[in-house]
């Protein structure tokens, strides 16, 4: 595609000055077939070290497939993932988690029966290794351990300003608090590659706003890498430093935003030309 | 063709005989799955329940009369009058449906939107509690069922049959009230069939089971099709109940009947009729010959008590859905 | 006012995670230990240790047990009759096989024995959800009754069928066997009890209880934060039944003496842990010995009070008895998911604020 930056093979320096660098992450001809249904089609990009990296499209464009291939939940029937420069194997979701990819769901999938701070701590589960013995007996590893966490996960309260939900058992939080939360549990993971699954969906716009600053603000503190899918286009624009446009399972723009809003094929699916 | 294979056909025979029985008994669990997502553990407490009552009318028991006993020191045990049999399946039909109408009223209503797994033990509580109120309404000692269907082995099958297979084989021995079980429970289950495929009140229950909030949309009452699956449910446990309940007396035991048909329906599939049939089947047929090939004369007998478990435990290690269900699909 | 945490404030995350933050509730613990170690073995008659104190400690470990593996990991499990089957066939087996083996090591090893098998019937459950899996559970449970009741060797071939605890002595006092006396043997469920309850609130509020509580609240979520699905499953199986295993040993060997399998470890069995549970309150260590204590002492309070005050007819006590569990379970559902153990906990939250509404 003629819009594809020659700046994605190794890294640029963004108009705000943040440094890009390799990539984290490249699909390479990924093809994903449910049955008859093809979702995913021949679809290549890769997202580099530190970028904001989205992908919108219409709805049912694939978006969310596209997601959950990256994020190892389905595999797909061609082509190759390059995670860290190295072909990814088929692995389980859980695998995928220790590998550094985390993320948050567009349907909240909080642990309902849990609090604030447990929810975040079970994002730490990944660099907790105490055995059973220790746990049991509450001695020695454990304790220390769970006191370590506990502090890096403190540090994600603080900034996300959820402090005094601390104890709240999850399930008694409004909506937009909620996504904070689920935010902060895969930022507690402490991930080189961070995927949201329509971060804004169902906000208002204050919230939509507080969202943003905090990807933005995740991105620039942390220096995380952050892959996000949107059906928002407006926010998108704003915050995201490329964008992968899909419909019907094509990609079928990619660039930055400036030069997506300009392409042709986009603005069609958005304004909804036939397809024929 | 030797004698031993005419016996392992007449255990073939009589396990379809009970699997129909099983069917039946899996129907009734799956029309209230179906129509309302709840894991009834109590419909086998509601065929002994029901088989109670219809005792208790037949022969003109007064309710809770051991209570009343207790408390007043009364001897009250009877009104004094027998009704005809009739009359008493009517009384307990009756019963059945006010039953089906304060489950819905008092526990189902409160407990809309639960998790299937708690509604699943809020019917081992109601299994509880109707086991407890059953026995304190008609007392607890073991009763005489008898609604005039012939009992004991049927001599016209064994007589006809007995030269198949040389001198060493009698002919086949079946029970009369299960070949009349079978032909009740077979009939039954195919006007639930055709009552839920070609009803207004069976489409509306279809409709219910695929998606409560379109049918309520639509202007289907869910409460009133709670209530109507209920009643039917109870229906099938007063049948299942007086059959078993002819057989061998109504007592607690009935109630394991449910535990029967729980493989039934693992096999089966929770939300398919022709699973439960199918399934119902397998697991008559299956428990009787693997207690005749391999149960009694290796294992020292009584298998049938976790053969169908074991075949739908591992049955549902391959195919979590079972024979019939739908496909249970994951979605993030 | 009553109940406070006014001025207590923790400066390090060590304090913060203490099982009991609040001062008062330190003082209560340990009140109740006070109680059950001196004062109730001072006063108790052997018809209240032998009707209520001693099956409520027994009943209470496999509570416990079961609440890890349905109220931490959301696993419902039918099979708790035969996996405390496992648990007393494998003491008695153990007890016979090695005389000079210590009783705790045999009533130990019997917890482990009962984790393998409880691993073995927990393997289908990353297959079978829900009540899919609760139903499988029951396989667990007509199957392991029928073995111990079919194979001679678990009961060393003896004609009754019934096994019988041998006599076993620890620290010189008799715990097992015809000659057993109570008060050691209270002691010992007691220790038990008291030690196991502590690893089970130590294993639910560390890393292992929150992979547990995640997999019960959401499992596909769970496995994407990085939870082995199989790996804590299997681990909320095993340890449940190392609980529950130690159960029915302790109630085998120590408190009924002898055993018929299909009587005392029915499927009711399994329900009357299901059901202490569901009324103590689901995910609460607390909530499992609450539970077990209504569950074990109701039937014996209705039964003096009806029975030996009113004179009423023993079955119809048995009846109200099948009516108020039933009943109970339900109304806990429908109102109290959590069980008494949150009533106690908006309790608490009451008089906190007391006389305040705020």
């Amino acid at each position: 595609m003629s819009m594809q930056s020659a700046q994605s093979a190794q890294g640029y320096v963004t108009a705000d000055g943040r440094k890009i660098g390799g990539p984290v992450m490249e699909m390479e001809n990924i093809t994903l077939r449910f049955g008859g249904v093809t979702a995913i089609q021949d679809i290549s990009f890769d997202i580099l070290e530190g970028e904001i990296r989205a992908i919108i499209g219409p709805n049912g464009a694939g978006k969310s497939s596209m997601l959950n291939v990256i994020n190892g939940f389905y595999h797909p029937q061609e082509g190759r993932i390059l995670y860290h420069g190295e072909e990814r194997k088929p692995l389980k979701p859980y695998q995928i988690a220790y590998q550094g990819i985390a993320r948050t769901f567009q349907n909240i999938a909080l642990f309902k029966g849990m609090t604030t701070l447990d929810n975040i701590m079970t994002g730490r589960l990944t660099h907790m290794k105490t055995n059973l013995l220790s746990q049991a007996l509450w001695w020695g590893r454990a304790e220390k351990e769970e006191v370590e966490n506990r502090e890096i996960v403190e540090k994600i309260i603080d900034f996300l300003e959820i402090q005094t939900i601390r104890k709240t058992p999850v399930g008694r939080l409004p909506y937009g608090l909620q996504k904070r939360v689920e935010l902060g549990r895969a930022l507690a993971a402490e991930p080189s590659l961070l995927l949201l699954d329509e971060p804004m969906a169902g906000m208002n716009v204050e919230e939509k706003e507080d969202m943003s600053r905090f990807i933005l603000d995740v991105n620039d503190e942390f220096g995380t890498t952050i892959a996000l899918i949107e059906h928002d286009m407006g926010v998108v624009m704003d915050i995201a430093d490329r964008v992968v446009v899909m419909d019907y399972g094509k990609k079928i723009g990619d660039g930055t935003p400036a030069e997506v809003r300009s392409n042709q094929a986009v603005i069609d699916a958005y304004l909804g030309v036939s397809h024929d | 063709m030797p004698a031993e294979f005419y016996y392992g056909v007449e255990v073939f025979l009589n396990g379809l005989m009970a699997g129909v029985m099983y069917s039946l008994v899996a129907l009734g669990f799956v029309l209230i799955f179906k129509a309302s997502g709840i894991f009834n553990y109590a419909q086998g407490i509601m065929a002994l329940f029901a088989a109670l009552t219809l005792v208790g009318f037949q022969e003109g028991q007064i309710p809770f009369s051991h209570l009343i006993n207790a408390i007043f020191g009364t001897e009250l045990h009877h009104f004094g009058w027998h009704m005809p049999a009739f009359f008493a399946i009517l009384a307990a039909l009756v019963i059945m449906i006010i039953f089906a109408w304060l489950v819905e009223k008092l526990i189902l209503q409160h407990l809309v939107n639960q998790e299937p797994i708690i509604l699943f033990m809020a019917t081992i509580g109601l299994a509880y509690f109707m086991e407890g109120f059953g026995d304190l309404m008609w007392g607890s000692n073991v009763k005489k069922l008898d609604i005039g269907i012939p009992q004991g082995g049927n001599f016209w099958i064994e007589e006809s049959t007995a030269f198949l297979g040389g001198p060493d084989f009698y002919g086949f021995y079946l029970d009369t009230l299960d070949i009349y079980a079978t032909f009740i429970a077979a009939a039954l289950v195919i006007a639930l069939v055709i009552f839920s495929q070609y009803t207004k009140t069976g489409r509306a229950l279809r409709a219910v089971a695929d998606d409560h909030q379109a049918a309520l949309s639509v202007g289907i009452s869910l409460r009133a099709i709670w209530v109507i699956v209920w009643a039917i449910a109870g229906f099938v446990a007063l049948v299942a109940g007086i059959m078993w309940g002819a057989k061998s007396g109504v007592q607690f035991s009935l109630s394991l009947i449910a535990l029967k048909a729980l493989p039934v329906l693992m096999l089966g599939g929770f939300t398919s009729i022709p699973g439960a049939i199918i399934g119902g089947l397998i697991i008559g047929v299956g428990e009787k010959m693997f207690e005749f090939l391999i149960g009694a004369p290796l294992l020292g007998g009584a298998t049938e008590n976790w053969f169908a478990y074991m075949v739908a435990l591992v049955f549902l290690v391959f195919r979590p859905q079972g024979l019939f269900g739908e496909k249970i699909i994951e979605r993030v | 006012m009553f109940y406070r945490e006014a001025g207590e404030f923790k400066t390090s995350y060590r304090a913060d995670q203490q099982t009991f933050p609040i001062g008062l509730d330190k003082l209560g613990f340990y009140t109740s230990l006070l109680i059950a170690f001196v004062v109730i073995p001072l006063t108790m008659s052997e018809y209240w240790a032998q009707a209520v104190f001693l099956p409520f400690l027994i009943f209470g470990i496999a509570a416990i047990g079961l609440n890890i593996l349905t109220g931490y990991c959301g696993q419902v499990s039918l099979g708790s009759g035969g996996f405390m089957a496992v648990g007393a066939y494998a003491c008695y087996k153990l007890m016979t096989a090695f005389p000079d083996m210590n009783i705790l090591i045999c009533v130990l090893l019997s917890g482990g024995v009962t984790a393998f098998v409880g691993l073995i019937f927990g393997l289908p459950s990353l297959r079978i959800k829900g009540f899919y899996l609760a139903v499988a559970t029951l396989a667990a449970q007509f199957f392991l009754v029928w073995l111990f009741n079919k194979v001679g060797w678990f009961y060393n071939y003896s004609a009754s069928g019934q096994i019988t605890a041998p006599e076993r002595t620890l620290f010189g006092y008799v715990i097992t066997g015809a000659k057993a006396e109570t008060l050691p043997i209270y002691f010992v469920c007691l220790g038990l009890l008291v030690f196991l309850a502590v690893i089970a609130r130590n294993l639910t509020r560390g890393a292992m209880g929150r992979k547990w509580m995640a997999i019960r609240d959401m499992d596909i979520a769970a496995e994407i934060i990085g939870v082995n699905p199989l790996m804590a499953k299997l681990t909320a199986f095993a340890i449940s039944s190392f609980y529950v295993g130690i159960s029915g040993a302790l109630l085998f060997a120590l408190y009924l003496g002898a055993v018929e399998v299909g009587e005392a470890f029915s499927i009711q069995k399994s329900f009357l842990i299901l059901f202490m549970i569901i009324i103590g309150g689901l995910g609460s260590i607390f909530g499992s010995l609450v539970g077990a204590a209504f569950m074990i002492a109701m039937p014996v309070i209705l039964k003096n009070l009806l029975v030996t005050s009113l004179g009423w007819p023993g079955d119809i006590a048995a009846h109200l008895e099948f009516m108020i569990v039933g009943l109970m379970i339900i109304v806990f559902l429908i109102l109290e998911p959590h069980g008494l153990a949150m009533l106690w906990r908006i309790i608490k939250e009451k008089l906190r604020i007391w006389p305040f509404s705020h």
